[in-house]
C-alpha cells in the first residue's frame, strides 16, 4: 500500500517537477508575480512527493518486501537494521531517488530561505532546478523505477554485497550526493544568470553559500570515502586514482575552483565568466560523475551497454544538460565585462593564477580517468592509468597550487604592499626550513623528495597561521582585548586559515605514507614473529566467531615494542557472507600520533597463515586534515555576510553603531576565502 | 577576447559526447541477460516422483524423448503459482504439450493437497524439497517456466507466472517454430 502511494508520488513528483519549470521560466520571462510564486509552491510539493517516495522505499527496505524487485536484488532479512536502512540507497535505483530528494531538498530550501532574492532570478534558478529534477524524475520513472513489483515472491533476498555492509560507506554516498547535487545550485544561479545577463556582487554573495555547503559535504565524503577504503579493502591504500575516487575529486577540484572565484565576483566584481564556467564544468562534472559510476560506463563498457535503454537516456540526460548550459555559456558568456582591473600581486591576481592551476589539476585527473574509455571504445584494447601517471602530472602542479595558497592569503584586493608581503614570507619560509631540518635530523635522512612534501605542507600550516595571528593582531603589541579581536574577525577568516592549515595536515599524511611507511607480508605459525621496522609482530594463532549474518575467523597478534615487550594487541579478522558467497577482509589497525599499525589476515597455506602487517606512517593526518578542512568550511558558511544574505545597507545606521553586524561586515574588506 | 573561445568548453563536450555515444552503440546488446542454461547441456538430475499424484517421477533422460516439452517449477505456498495454473492447464490441453513439473522447496504432501485441489496438469512430476536441482536451474522464485526441445535442451526461459499474452506471443510460437526445426 505505501509502496503504491510511493509509486504515485514519484510519477506525480514528474508532472509537478514539470509545472515547477514552466511557472519559473515563464512568469520571470513575464515577470508575473503570481506565476512565479506558483513555481515556488511547485518546488516545494515536489520535495514533499519526493519525500513520500522516498520514506516509502526505505519502508519496503526496512521490513524488507521482496515483491519489489530492488529490494529483492539488494537487501536481506539476516541483515542488521541499520544496513537495511542504508540498502534504500546501496543501489541504481534508490541511489538516484537520494539523488533526486537532495536535488529537491536544495530547492526547497532556496524557497524557503531566497526571499531577499531578486524574484526573477530565484524563479530562474528554481525552473533550471526543476529540469534537472524532471530529467532524474523521468529517468526512475522510464528506466529504473524503484518501485517495479515482481510477480514471483523470492522467500528472501540477495542480499547487499557485504563490502558495503560498513557504516563508513552507509554513511558515504548521501555524503558524496549532498556534496554533488549540491553544486547544483550554483550551476542553476549560473544558467540564471547567463539568462539574465546580469552577473553582480550579489549574485556572487549568493552563489557562494551554496557551493561552500556543497564543498563541505562533498570534502566530507571524498575523505569517509577514503577512510573505508583504507580499512576496509585490507591493504592499507588510501587513494588509488581509481575512476570511481576520480569523479568525485574532479568536482571538488572544479567546486574548489568556484569557491575561490565567487569570492572575487563578490569583493571585486570581476572574474565572472569564470565563475560561471567554474559553476557549470562542476556540476556538469557531479553529473558525469553520478551517472558514469552507476552505468559502469567507466570499468567497462559492456556492463553499461547491458541495458541500453538506461544508457541512451543517460546520454541524453548529459547532452541536454551539459550541452545545453556549454551552448548558453558559449552564447551568452562574452556580454559579461570585467568590472576591475588586474594587478599581477593582489589577492585577485594569486586567486586566478591558482584557479588555472585547479582547472588544469581537473583536466588532467579527467583526462587520466576517460582516456582508457576512449581508447577502449576506439580499439577495443584496455589501457590503464594508475598511479604513476598522477604521480608525473598531477602532483607537479599540485606545488605551485601550495606555494600560491601559503602566499595568497596575506596579499591585500586589488594591489598588495609587496615589502610587507615578503616580509611575513621570510617569517613563514623561516619557520618551514627550521621544521624540516627538524625533521630531517630526527628521521636521519633518507630519500630528499618527501621533505619537500613535508616542507610544502609546513609552509602552507605556517603562513595560515601567520597570516591568522597578523589579522587578529598579535604582533600589534599588546595582548588585551585579543579575545575580542579574534570575535570580531569575521568567521570566514577562521574558516579559510582553518581550511587552508586542514590541506597542509593532510598533506603531511599524504607524504608520510607514501613515502615513510613500512610493511611485512608473510606465512606465520602460531608463535612466530616477524620484523615491522624498529618493532617486531607477534602471530598468536587464528579463532572462529559468528556475526549476525556472517562467519569470522579472528586472528590474535601483538606487536613488540623494539622486539621485547607486549604493546598493542591486534585482533584482524576474515568474514565469510553465505548469502552473496563473499567473504571480505577487517583488517586491524591502532593509530599512534605518527601512524597506524594496520594488520590484515590472509588465506591459510601449509598450515601457515598469510599475515600482512603494515606501519603507514602519519596515516590520521590525513583524516584529520580533511576534517579540519570541514570545520574550516563550517566556519566560512556561519559567517555572518552569508547569513544575512545581501547586507541591508539602508537598515545600517551610517554612523555611531560601531556593533552593527551590517557595518563590521562592510569594514572588512581584506575579506575572506 | 576571440568569441569562439567560448566555444571550446562546448565542442570538447561534443566530441566527448560523440565517444560515449559510439560505445553505447557499437556494443550495443539489446537482449537482456539470458539464462545461462539456454542452447547447453540439460543439468543431470533424477528426482522421485510425487506420491499419489498419478504422475511418474522425472529425471533427465525423460526430456531428451524427440518431444518438445514444459519444465515447470511450482509450489503449493506460491500464490502466482495459484494465478498461472488454469492457464497452464489449458496450455497443456489444448496444445498437445507435455508439461512437466518440478515441485519445489514444498512438502510432498502439501504439493499433492494442492494438485488435488486445483487439478494436475503434469504429464510428470519431480519433487526438489531440498532445492537440489533448482540450484542447477539457477531458480531464484516460483513459478518459473522453461521450454526445452526435442534433444533435451533449454531454449527459452520465463520467470514468474505465464498469463495468456505470454503463451500465445512467445511459447506457442516457439513450440510451433521448434516442431517446424525438427521436421525440416
Amino acid at each position: 500500500m505505501l509502496t503504491e502511494l510511493g509509486h504515485y508520488a514519484l510519477i506525480l513528483a514528474t508532472c509537478i517537477a514539470a509545472a515547477q519549470v514552466i511557472f519559473g521560466f515563464w512568469g520571470a520571462q513575464r515577470r508575473h508575480l503570481a506565476v512565479m510564486q506558483a513555481a515556488d509552491q511547485a518546488t516545494l510539493v515536489t520535495f514533499a512527493l519526493v519525500v513520500l517516495a522516498f520514506a516509502a522505499l526505505m519502508q519496503a527496505y526496512i521490513v524488507s518486501d521482496f515483491s519489489l524487485r530492488t529490494v529483492w536484488q539488494n537487501s536481506h532479512q539476516d541483515k542488521p537494521l541499520i544496513y537495511r536502512i542504508a540498502g534504500t540507497w546501496g543501489n541504481h535505483e534508490g541511489s538516484l531517488l537520494l539523488w533526486t530528494l537532495i536535488l529537491t531538498l536544495f530547492s526547497a530550501c532556496l524557497v524557503l530561505a531566497g526571499r531577499g532574492l531578486p524574484t526573477t532570478l530565484k524563479a530562474r534558478v528554481l525552473g533550471v532546478q526543476g529540469v534537472i529534477a524532471l530529467g532524474f524524475l523521468s529517468f526512475m520513472v522510464l528506466t529504473s523505477n524503484p518501485f517495479l513489483r515482481q510477480a514471483t515472491l523470492p522467500i528472501d533476498g540477495e542480499g547487499l554485497n557485504p563490502l558495503l555492509q560498513d557504516i563508513g560507506l552507509a554513511l558515504h554516498p548521501p555524503m558524496l550526493y549532498l556534496g554533488y547535487v549540491g553544486f547544483s545550485m550554483a550551476f542553476s544561479f549560473a544558467v540564471a544568470a547567463l539568462i539574465e545577463g546580469r552577473v553582480d556582487p550579489a549574485w556572487g554573495r549568493w552563489v557562494r553559500p551554496w557551493t561552500l555547503t556543497a564543498w563541505v559535504f562533498l570534502t566530507a565524503g571524498i575523505t569517509l570515502g577514503s577512510w573505508w577504503a583504507y580499512y576496509e579493502l585490507g591493504w592499507g591504500g588510501w587513494w588509488f586514482w581509481d575512476p570511481v575516487e576520480n569523479v568525485s575529486f574532479m568536482p571538488w577540484l572544479s567546486g574548489t575552483a568556484l569557491l575561490h572565484c565567487a569570492i572575487v565576483v563578490e569583493k571585486r566584481d570581476a572574474m565572472k565568466v569564470w565563475t560561471i564556467l567554474f559553476a557549470v564544468l562542476t556540476f556538469s562534472l557531479s553529473l558525469v560523475g553520478t551517472f558514469i559510476v552507476r552505468s559502469g560506463l567507466l570499468t567497462s563498457v559492456h556492463a553499461f551497454a547491458v541495458d541500453p535503454e538506461r544508457g541512451r537516456y543517460i546520454l541524453m540526460l548529459l547532452a541536454l544538460s551539459i550541452g545545453g548550459s556549454l551552448g548558453l555559456f558559449a552564447i551568452r558568456a562574452p556580454i559579461f565585462k570585467p568590472g576591475g582591473i588586474f594587478a599581477p600581486i593582489s589577492r585577485e591576481g594569486a586567486l586566478l593564477i591558482n584557479n588555472i592551476l585547479l582547472a588544469i589539476a581537473a583536466a588532467i585527473v579527467f583526462y587520466g580517468t576517460l582516456w582508457p574509455l576512449v581508447v577502449e571504445a576506439m580499439s577495443g584494447q584496455k589501457i590503464t592509468v594508475a598511479g604513476p601517471f598522477y604521480d608525473r602530472t598531477f602532483v607537479p602542479i599540485m606545488v605551485p597550487v601550495v606555494i600560491l595558497m601559503g602566499i595568497g592569503p596575506f596579499l591585500t584586493w586589488k594591489r598588495a604592499d609587496a615589502g610587507a608581503v615578503a616580509q611575513r614570507l621570510g617569517l613563514v619560509l623561516g619557520i618551514t626550513t627550521l621544521v624540516v631540518i627538524a625533521v630531517l635530523f630526527l628521521r636521519r635522512g633518507g630519500a630528499w623528495l618527501p621533505y619537500v612534501g613535508i616542507g610544502l605542507a609546513v609552509w602552507l600550516i605556517t603562513a595560515a597561521a601567520v597570516e591568522w595571528l597578523d589579522r587578529v593582531g598579535v604582533w600589534k603589541g599588546r595582548f588585551a582585548g585579543l579575545g575580542r579581536r579574534i570575535l570580531r574577525t569575521p568567521n570566514a577568516a577562521h574558516g579559510m586559515s582553518l581550511a587552508h592549515a586542514g590541506l597542509g595536515i593532510a598533506i603531511i599524511g599524504m607524504v608520510g605514507s607514501t613515502s615513510w611507511s613500512l610493511e611485512t607480508i608473510t606465512a606465520m605459525a602460531p608463535g612466530d614473529t616477524a620484523d615491522l621496522g624498529q618493532h617486531c609482530v607477534r602471530f598468536n594463532g587464528v579463532n572462529q566467531a559468528q556475526g549476525p549474518n556472517y562467519s569470522a575467523q579472528v586472528g590474535d597478534l601483538t606487536v613488540l615494542r623494539n622486539c621485547q615487550n607486549d604493546w598493542l594487541a591486534l585482533a584482524p579478522e576474515k568474514r565469510a557472507y553465505p548469502v552473496r558467497a563473499m567473504g571480505t577482509t577487517e583488517a586491524a589497525i591502532i593509530s599512534r600520533w605518527n601512524g597506524d599499525y594496520y594488520v590484515a589476515l590472509g588465506d591459510e597455506q601449509d598450515g601457515k597463515r598469510v599475515v600482512r602487517a603494515y606501519f603507514r606512517a602519519y596515516v590520521p593526518w590525513i583524516w584529520l586534515g580533511g576534517i579540519v578542512m570541514v570545520i574550516g568550511g563550517l566556519f566560512s558558511l556561519s559567517d555572518r555576510r552569508l547569513r544575512l544574505g545581501i547586507p541591508r545597507r539602508v537598515q545600517a545606521p551610517a554612523k555611531g553603531a560601531t556593533g552593527s553586524p551590517a557595518l563590521a561586515t562592510a569594514k572588512v574588506d581584506g575579506g575572506a576565502a | 577576447m576571440n568569441r569562439w573561445l567560448f566555444f571550446a568548453p562546448l565542442a570538447i563536450f561534443v566530441v566527448l559526447l560523440a565517444v560515449w555515444a559510439w560505445g553505447l552503440n557499437d556494443k550495443r546488446d539489446p537482449n537482456a541477460l539470458p539464462s545461462q542454461l539456454i542452447d547447453k547441456a540439460m543439468p543431470v538430475f533424477a528426482l522421485p516422483d510425487l506420491a499419489g499424484s498419478g504422475s511418474p517421477s522425472l529425471a533427465t533422460s525423460d526430456l531428451d524423448d524427440g518431444q518438445v516439452k514444459l519444465l515447470n517449477f511450482f509450489a503449493s505456498w506460491c500464490v502466482p503459482c495459484r494465478i498461472e495454473h488454469p492457464h497452464l492447464t489449458t496450455l497443456a490441453k489444448e496444445a498437445k504439450l507435455p508439461v512437466h513439473g518440478i515441485a519445489w522447496k514444498d512438502k510432498p504432501e502439501d504439493a499433492l493437497a494442492w494438485l488435488q485441489a486445483l487439478g494436475n496438469p503434469y504429464t510428470r512430476i519431480g519433487v526438489d524439497e531440498f532445492n537440489k536441482v533448482g540450484l542447477d536451474f539457477g531458480t531464484t522464485g516460483v513459478p518459473e517456466t522453461f521450454i526445452v526441445d526435442q534433444q533435451g535442451r533449454v531454449r527459452y526461459r520465463h520467470q514468474g507466472p505465464l498469463d495468456p499474452l505470454i503463451i500465445n506471443e512467445t511459447i506457442i510460437p516457439l513450440v510451433l517454430a521448434l516442431r517446424a526445426e525438427e521436421k525440416s
